[in-house]
């Protein structure tokens, strides 16, 4: 009987992994040479102790612990302890999105799609798809493990022992295991891969926080969360096993229920009733921008949340940037020394002009977001009834213009909330406000030009972007490279002031504004006199 | 009275030539067919008629105004069905169906409840669970719950189970009997059969073929099944009659419409046991058009 319930087990187990021949080694090599990059790069710059423990008195505050976990081993704060504390959480939240989206992917997207169907019609078992799913998935997350801690004992780092390196490997693969077991309970109780998914990261993000408020402020809090369970290894100082084998144990628990939901449900059933939507629009979504709004929203939220973490995620390092730079040539070549100017408000400058440039990618997507709604043919619904091109076009733009003062302002809020926490003779708000907005109109001359392409050669989208890289390569590097100066005059970017350097200078500024307007005026004329595709 | 005209209505893409010399004509009232197989230049057509492809050459006027210019203006006394009706995954049924009506100026009816009702149509749905005729069935509730004067159906039905295309056929009546025009394109011939009183035959972006099922109806063939006392041994030589089959005395065979008299008498002097005629099918019309075979051909 049993037998029959995983038969062709290995046959499906092998189609796995043919189906994920690229995939899995990708996530593998990403996510391993990332954690030994992080080592090597930590042995370079910090490579004596006094400058390790400069750094590990800036870890000694709650929003480095809510961020990276509690702080350990910072009396002797070796390399090891570095990199256990501030990236074992980090690379953990990486294994886990990896594994709840390759479970949904081999569970309940191939039964959606009516795959499993197929697969359940020939001599296969009942638990078979899921069984083959959840142990070529577990395999991988065992072997990431393993070549993880062979590659830390092979950096040959003192303070990088067998002991600890095999349990920083051990515990990516149990949060991994833990995650996929999560995601297949997931599986089974939502009909869509996308709810599937949805219920899994927000399981995630909510273990997550949990234990960024439970390390700053009740540790019985952290217990519930398996991330609070594996910052506790302490790894490299203390190798607590404990929590992993909690963690590995959760997961064996959780695949077990999988198989009881998978065994006691019909093919392509769920548990979770599927919500009705509604029947009838909002207002909202009746109102002029209410659809393409609504068709951004969530990656509006993500955007948002995005731009304002990585906003603070810079802020937060402002504090020690002095002592930092001194140390550092490359960044004293990058930041050419001018008089009356800290350091910090240099890089401040530099910061936002990356910053800006980062905030326009949404906003540009937001406008060439029509020419993906006019290729799968959705444009014409809108064109077909009493809608004008010039408000169809309009309503994007609107949208976009919007964002691009959403975005800079949100890494503006995130930079200079961290920034100001941190620093000691700190920079006001405004100051950090200010020299983010200011970037406002190149970025409209970013939108325009995407509004020029959508309006003469949709099919051309892919050189608004090059020309934001360019922008990006130009701007950050630029000083570096040494430039010609008209090199850097070819992109908007170029020509803001470097505020709080410099002065604000306003006709620039209007310039640019006008600029926008004129070439976003060209997109116009020629979106009303070119056929629609699609 | 005309609705909607065309002259020479040509599209260009590069040297393709999509239409070449396009002219149709709807009247008020009537329901109009635009037959043709898949690549003949029906969607380009409607599509310049809805202003989202602007013509090479030509022009094309609905009610009285200029498709492209006046675009706007028009499509708020126009409802439109397209082809393929692709729909926003993240947005439910009746969602997508209050939008379409909204689009149009209108605001939601006691209408599109019954034709939620009629169509079967689960409207709190993602349309990404939508099957084929399900997401038509949104853009036929979207259309026929709206007031309009002219409503351009793109092949409304190609998805669409027995049931439904009988719902449709209703909806297009009802809308026909009100007084407003409909121009469908269609390559269900007998859907455009039992829909329209004129048609239009498309092949490579040229009209071939314009008029009245029963002017049509002249210029192709009756289909004859009888059965007669003696053997008809030159049947199959009679000037005007084509594809004879035999079957234990009884023969089925086609007549050109202009010579029935003359093969009615021939037969008759065999002695009729039986006789059956059935009328030429749109189906055999536009087959003949494009097999471009067949005496008193008008290709």
């Amino acid at each position: 009987m049993i037998r029959h319930l995983y038969a062709n087990t290995g046959l499906l187990s092998r189609l796995v992994l043919r189906q994920d021949r690229v995939r899995l080694p990708i996530w593998l090599l990403a996510l391993i040479g990332a954690t030994l990059l992080v080592v090597n790069a930590f042995a370079t710059l910090y490579s004596s102790q006094p400058k390790r423990q400069s750094m590990a008195d800036t870890m000694m505050n709650p929003a480095m612990t809510a961020m990276v976990g509690p702080a350990y081993g910072i009396e002797n704060y070796t390399i090891g302890a570095m990199l256990a504390h501030q990236m074992l959480l980090f690379t953990a939240v990486v294994v886990g999105i990896m594994n709840i989206l390759l479970i949904t992917r081999h569970t309940r997207a191939e039964e959606e799609d009516g795959r499993v169907e197929l697969v359940r019609a020939l001599p296969s078992g009942k638990l078979s798809n899921v069984t083959a799913a959840i142990t070529v998935i577990s395999g991988a997350n065992v072997l990431l493990g393993l070549l993880t801690a062979l590659g830390l004992i092979a950096m040959g780092v003192d303070s990088i022992g067998v002991e600890g390196s095999f349990l920083y490997g051990l515990s990516l693969s149990a949060t991994g295991i833990f995650f996929a077991g999560l995601t297949a309970v997931f599986a089974q109780l939502c009909e869509t891969a996308r709810s599937a998914i949805g219920w899994s990261m927000a399981v995630l993000l909510i273990a997550y926080m949990t234990r960024a408020i439970g390390d700053v402020s009740s540790e019985a809090l952290s217990w519930t969360s398996p991330f609070g369970w594996i910052v506790r290894t302490e790894t490299f100082v203390n190798n607590i096993w404990g929590p992993v084998l909690l963690t590995f144990g959760a997961g064996v628990v959780l695949i077990g229920l999988t198989f009881y939901l998978n065994s006691i449900r019909d093919v392509e059933a769920g548990f979770l009733p599927s919500k009705p939507g509604r029947k009838k629009a909002s207002p909202l979504l009746l109102s002029r921008i209410g659809l393409p709004f609504r068709l951004q929203r969530t990656a509006l939220i993500s955007w948002a949340v995005g731009m304002l973490v990585l906003g603070a995620s810079y802020g937060s390092v402002l504090g020690d940037l002095e002592s930092y730079f001194s140390e550092i040539e490359i960044m004293q070549e990058m930041l050419a020394q001018v008089k009356g100017v800290s350091m910090t408000e240099q890089f401040l400058t530099m910061l936002m002009a990356v910053l800006a440039m980062i905030s326009t990618i949404f906003p540009m997507m937001a406008v060439l977001k029509l020419k993906g709604e006019e290729n799968k043919g959705r444009t014409e619904h809108v064109l077909g009834r009493a809608i004008s091109r010039n408000r169809l076009l309009g309503s994007y733009l609107v949208l976009a213009v919007f964002f691009s003062f959403l975005m800079v302002s949100l890494s503006a809020i995130g930079l200079g909330g961290a920034g100001i926490s941190v620093m000691e003779d700190g920079l006001s708000f405004s100051t950090f406000y200010n020299s983010a907005v200011v970037y406002l109109p190149a970025m409209w001359v970013m939108l325009s030009v995407c509004v020029l392409i959508i309006g003469w050669a949709p099919r051309l989208s892919g050189l608004a972007w090059l020309y934001l890289i360019y922008s990006f390569i130009v701007v950050y590097l630029g000083s570096l490279f040494q430039f010609e100066e008209w090199v850097e005059k070819l992109t908007p970017f170029g020509h803001i002031p470097d505020m709080p350097v410099e002065d604000v200078s306003w006709p620039v500024l209007a310039a640019l504004t006008a600029i926008a307007v004129v070439v976003t005026t060209i997109g116009f004329i020629g979106y009303n006199k070119r056929d629609i595709h699609g | 009275m005309t609705v909607l005209r065309t002259s020479n209505l040509t599209k260009h893409y590069g040297k393709v030539k999509a239409l070449n010399g396009v002219d149709i004509e709807v009247r008020k009232g009537e329901v109009f067919g635009f037959i043709g197989p898949n690549g003949a230049g029906k969607s380009t057509t409607l599509r310049i008629l809805l202003g989202i492809l602007k013509a090479t050459k030509g022009d094309a006027q609905i009610f009285g105004k200029d498709v492209w210019h006046d675009a706007v203006e028009l499509h708020k006394r126009i409802a439109y069905v397209p082809g393929d009706v692709n729909l926003w995954p993240n947005l439910t049924g009746g969602e997508v169906i209050d939008l379409f009506v909204k689009m149009r100026g209108g605001s939601r009816t006691k209408k599109r409840e019954e034709l939620i009702h009629k169509f079967q149509f689960d409207p709190s749905k993602k349309c990404r669970s939508y099957s084929k005729g399900n997401r038509q069935k949104v853009a036929l509730i979207a259309a026929f719950s709206s007031d309009a004067d002219l409503y351009i159906l793109d092949e409304p039905t190609s998805g669409l189970d027995p049931l439904m295309e009988r719902v449709f056929q209703e909806c297009v009546m009802e809308v026909k009997q009100e007084g407003k025009s409909v121009l469908l394109s269609s390559h269900i011939l007998s859907e455009v059969e039992r829909l329209c009183d004129r048609v239009a035959i498309i092949r490579e972006g040229k009209i071939i073929e314009t008029g009245s099922l029963a002017e049509m109806r002249h210029l192709t063939r009756t289909t004859l099944n009888v059965e007669t006392k003696e053997p008809m041994p030159d049947l199959t030589g009679h000037d005007g009659v084509h594809n004879v089959e035999e079957k234990e005395g009884a023969y089925v065979f086609q007549v050109d419409s202009e010579k029935l008299d003359e093969v009615i008498a021939y037969i008759s002097s065999f002695g009729v046991v039986k006789i059956e005629s059935a009328p030429p099918t749109l189906e055999d019309l536009f087959m003949r058009h494009y097999e471009g075979t067949g005496a008193g051909g008008v290709v």
